[in-house]
């Protein structure tokens, strides 16, 4: 297309061990906001590396104004007009505004009066409606500020082509509201922007067009005016087709997880969970849907003890547990597969039979008083690894030397082996490739036949639905309704994720 | 054009190996060059080196001596580091131990009983351990860098000893040098064979077997492998990481004390300005070399004491002894090296289209 400002085909990149972009072909027109979307890990920051120069592609090719670019630093990009803000800012704090704006860029005029770069910086800032005091160090301003600067240092670089990497996730609403006005005028200015998210709504309110990618792949290009939610929803999480699962009726029991209005901070001390509360049963399977990153983490963590609360309790089985450390809440039986499968739940340097004593190597058997009962040890590894199928050389094989699969059956394999009343999975299939996924869906249906109670977090919308008695979605840390997946629609759940709640939803009855 | 590093998927325990192995060799042939340039044969040089360190019956032992304090040290410096602890004051730690034992055999200059042994062992011990404790505090409480706080430690402690030999504890008979009297008879570790290698080796190997069954086999030992490998799965156990920080300060602390104590009561037979030549810094590199290993540590350790006693013979030659401290910087600076390639393989991106 003639207008097309940037035109990337047939992008591919690789990492070790994964597809990061297969074939993705992306447009950007002059003068649009086009959003990105899709889950974590789609490849939506790794296609925007490769544009701005930080990464190069296996293959595919980069047309700029319609002649085909070779971008092979960040530095050849800027010539290019294109510009990236990154999620980490990449500024330093002891230096002024200015400083940081102009650092490390060469322009013709070399001496240029820190004075007259002062006004330039401020002319840029208003004419985009960004207040900034050119003169501030860097740390004294806030995230948002910062992120002003970040922008301005792209615009002052001449970028016309601007890529902002998930610009909110750090923001204030009301520094959002700021943002999208600034990317407004923008845009009308005749600047292209690439927005990065995996938040719907934001999506819906700033974007002209959006492209959805899916583990790596492109999904579809749409006009923003023509789309829904609940479409985005759909083309983001996917379908994927889930069979020989042997799900019985099922005995819901007494109460075993319980929370109450329960509040915690993220990472960067913003407010994730706000006032949450439900509760699990033994024999049931509890789901919670929602896209990555509004509040799933934080929720599993502070039930895990890994995390403290600011608000609320944690009751297992009737004992209050709220932010008791890790060890207490081990021994009264939760077990936790965690997201980060080699980072948190493996210890990649130790051997399998190591890793399988992670949460049990206080007691007997495995131990006496301070000594390990190494024989024990041994034993119990190659049972657990016949009865779970993982697939190794070894029992002195280094847990990271196992596939992603057979890593998350060693997981599975020994928080079961602890037989526990309340299991909490986060993402367990993410990343897994069909009969790993069902193996593992598998293990969670035995868990719930024997009377377990599994808080079950995804972001895959089939196997939430397949696998829950109960489903609830959360948005920004809030619960936005519980739900019996049996009985309700897809797209109702769609429009939950994006913010709506349950009782807007003007719908025949669909509590559970 | 361009060099990258490419991390590798797997190493090999055969790096592991050869990793120590060619750093020595390397760096025995950047110091043959240092030897030629300063105009000595270099095989003349390490002929020298050799036969002083293990050509004979008195060379051997004497290299067993040096080898005692390195070993202790070196053991201490190891399990700390296996706990990705950067204790890197033992040799401050060395200094308190050493004071802790002259104090308790000062207290009795004419003791002869049987205990005054074992409570020296057990003063220097505690010594070391407390002054390891400070930066493991410090860092389990409010993670303050531990390289800095232990480092400096070493200083305050090097000098709190001269302050002790140079002032209160000054051997009134010793012409104003700095040192304390003589220790009592009673306080003298036993030697064997007529050497000077004293029962502190019985102590050090001892020590490497223990700490190399606690690493294998009990939950401490466990516990120190995981949360050196992956501190946040160490949480995720439920794992108490910092009464763990503290014990292995202690320990890795206590056991360079143990060397200090060793080293007066064995060797020195008093408390002095300079108790060590650095033991505790060379200690680092043995901890290295022998991958944290503590049966290698044994080995390593005797290796080294070989290069510092060797070191003392080429000055028959002419050339200055501080060569032997040339090497032991350019194995460590190997070592570092080597470390970097067992884990990434070095990559030429040639051309300048992708």
């Amino acid at each position: 297309m003639e207008n097309d400002v940037v035109r990337m085909v047939g992008i591919v990149k690789r990492f070790p061990g994964v597809l990061a972009n297969d074939r993705v072909d992306f447009e950007v027109k002059r003068g649009e906001i086009h959003a990105l979307l899709g889950e974590n890990g789609a490849g939506k920051t790794t296609l925007m590396c490769v544009l701005a120069g930080i990464y190069r592609p296996d293959a595919g090719a980069i047309y700029i104004n319609d002649r085909r670019v070779n971008i092979r630093n960040p530095r050849d990009a800027i010539k290019e007009e294109i510009g990236m803000v990154h999620q980490n800012f990449l500024l330093v704090t002891p230096y002024t505004v200015t400083e940081n704006i102009t650092l490390g860029f060469n322009r013709p005029k070399l001496f240029l009066g820190r004075k007259e770069l002062e006004q330039e910086i401020l002319q840029i800032g208003d004419k985009f409606g960004m207040k900034i005091d050119p003169q501030a160090k860097i740390w004294q301003l806030s995230v948002g500020e910062q992120q002003r600067v970040e922008i301005l240092k792209m615009l002052y670089r001449g970028a016309q082509i601007l890529v902002l990497d998930e610009p909110t996730a750090v923001l204030t609403p009301q520094e959002v509201n700021d943002l999208f006005l600034t990317l407004r005028k923008m845009a009308s200015a005749g600047h292209s922007i690439v927005f990065i998210s995996h938040k719907l709504d934001e999506v819906m309110k700033i974007s002209d067009r959006v492209t959805v990618l899916k583990k790596g792949r492109k999904e579809a290009t749409v006009n923003t005016k023509d789309t829904s939610p609940k479409e985005l929803a759909r083309l983001m999480v996917g379908k994927e087709v889930l069979f020989n699962l042997r799900k019985s009726e099922g005995k819901k029991g007494e109460v075993v997880l319980s929370v109450k209005e329960l509040q915690a901070l993220s990472d960067k001390s913003l407010p994730a969970l706000k006032k949450v509360t439900f509760s699990v049963h033994s024999g049931e399977i509890f789901g919670i849907a929602g896209v990555a990153g509004n509040g799933q983490k934080e929720l599993s963590e502070v039930i895990a003890g890994l995390r403290p609360a600011r608000g609320g309790k944690v009751l297992i089985c009737g004992k209050d547990l709220t932010s008791m450390p890790p060890l207490k809440i081990i021994e009264e039986g939760v077990a936790y597969i965690p997201e980060d499968r080699k980072g948190v739940g493996t210890v990649g340097n130790l051997s399998i039979a190591d890793n399988l004593i992670l949460k049990n190597y206080r007691h007997p058997p495995f131990s006496q008083g301070q000594f390990l009962n190494l024989r024990t040890i041994k034993n119990h590894a190659s049972s657990l690894v016949e009865k779970f199928q993982i697939i190794t050389p070894s029992l002195d094989t280094s847990a990271k030397l196992l596939s992603g699969g057979n890593l998350q059956r060693l997981i599975l394999a020994r928080e079961i082996s602890c037989s526990p009343k309340l299991m909490i999975a986060v993402h367990p299939t993410r990343g897994l490739d069909i009969s790993a996924t069902e193996a593992v869906h598998q293990m969670l249906l035995d868990q719930r036949e024997k009377g377990a109670a599994i808080l079950f977090i995804s972001e895959d919308l089939d196997e939430l639905t397949t696998l829950s008695d109960r489903l609830a979605v959360i948005y920004e840390g809030e619960i936005m309704g519980i739900v019996n997946p049996a009985l309700v629609a897809l797209e109702e759940i769609g429009l939950m994720m994006a913010g709506k709640r349950i009782e807007t939803l003007e719908k025949r009855e669909v509590k559970a | 054009m361009s060099l990258t590093l490419e991390k590798r998927d797997t190493f090999s325990t055969l790096t592991n190996f050869l990793v120590p192995v060619i750093s020595i060799v390397v760096a025995l042939l950047i110091g043959a060059l240092i030897i030629s340039l300063s105009g000595f044969s270099p095989l003349t040089a390490y002929y020298e080196m050799f036969a002083g360190a293990f050509g004979s019956g008195y060379s051997i032992s004497e290299t067993i001596v040096k080898a005692i304090p390195l070993m202790l040290c070196a053991l201490g410096v190891g399990l700390a580091f296996k706990t990705v602890l950067w204790n890197i004051g033992a040799e401050g730690q060395l200094y308190v131990g050493a004071w802790a034992a002259g104090w308790v055999a000062l207290s009795f200059p004419d003791g002869q009983s049987w205990w005054l042994i074992p409570l020296m062992m057990l003063a220097g011990f505690i010594g070391g351990a407390l002054w390891g404790l400070i930066p493991g505090i410090l860092k389990a409480s409010m993670n303050v860098n531990e390289i800095i706080t232990s480092l400096l430690l070493n200083y305050v402690a090097i000098l709190g000893v001269d302050y002790f030999v140079y002032g209160p504890w000054k051997d009134p008979k010793g012409y104003g040098f700095p040192f304390s009297p003589f220790f009592g008879q009673g306080a003298w570790l036993p030697t064997f064979f007529g050497t000077r290698i004293h029962l502190g080796i019985i102590f050090a190997v001892l020590a490497a077997l223990i700490l190399y069954y606690l690493l294998k086999s009990m939950r401490l030992g466990y516990e120190i492998r995981v949360i050196g490998e992956n501190v946040l799965a160490a949480r995720y156990a439920g794992m108490n990481i910092f009464r763990t920080i503290l014990i292995v300060f202690a320990i890795s602390g206590g056991l360079a004390g143990l060397a200090g104590m060793a080293e007066v009561s064995g060797v020195i037979h008093r408390l002095q300005h300079a108790i060590s030549p650095g033991y505790g810094y060379t200690a680092i590199i043995i901890a290295w070399l022998s991958r944290l290993n503590p049966i290698a540590t044994v080995i390593v350790s005797i290796l080294f004491g070989g290069l510092l006693v060797g070191g003392f013979s080429v000055r028959s030659l002419g050339l200055s002894e501080s060569l032997v401290y040339i090497i032991q910087g350019i194995i460590l600076f190997l070592l570092l090296a080597g470390e970097i390639l067992t884990r990434y393989r070095v990559v030429w991106r040639g051309g300048s289209r992708g």
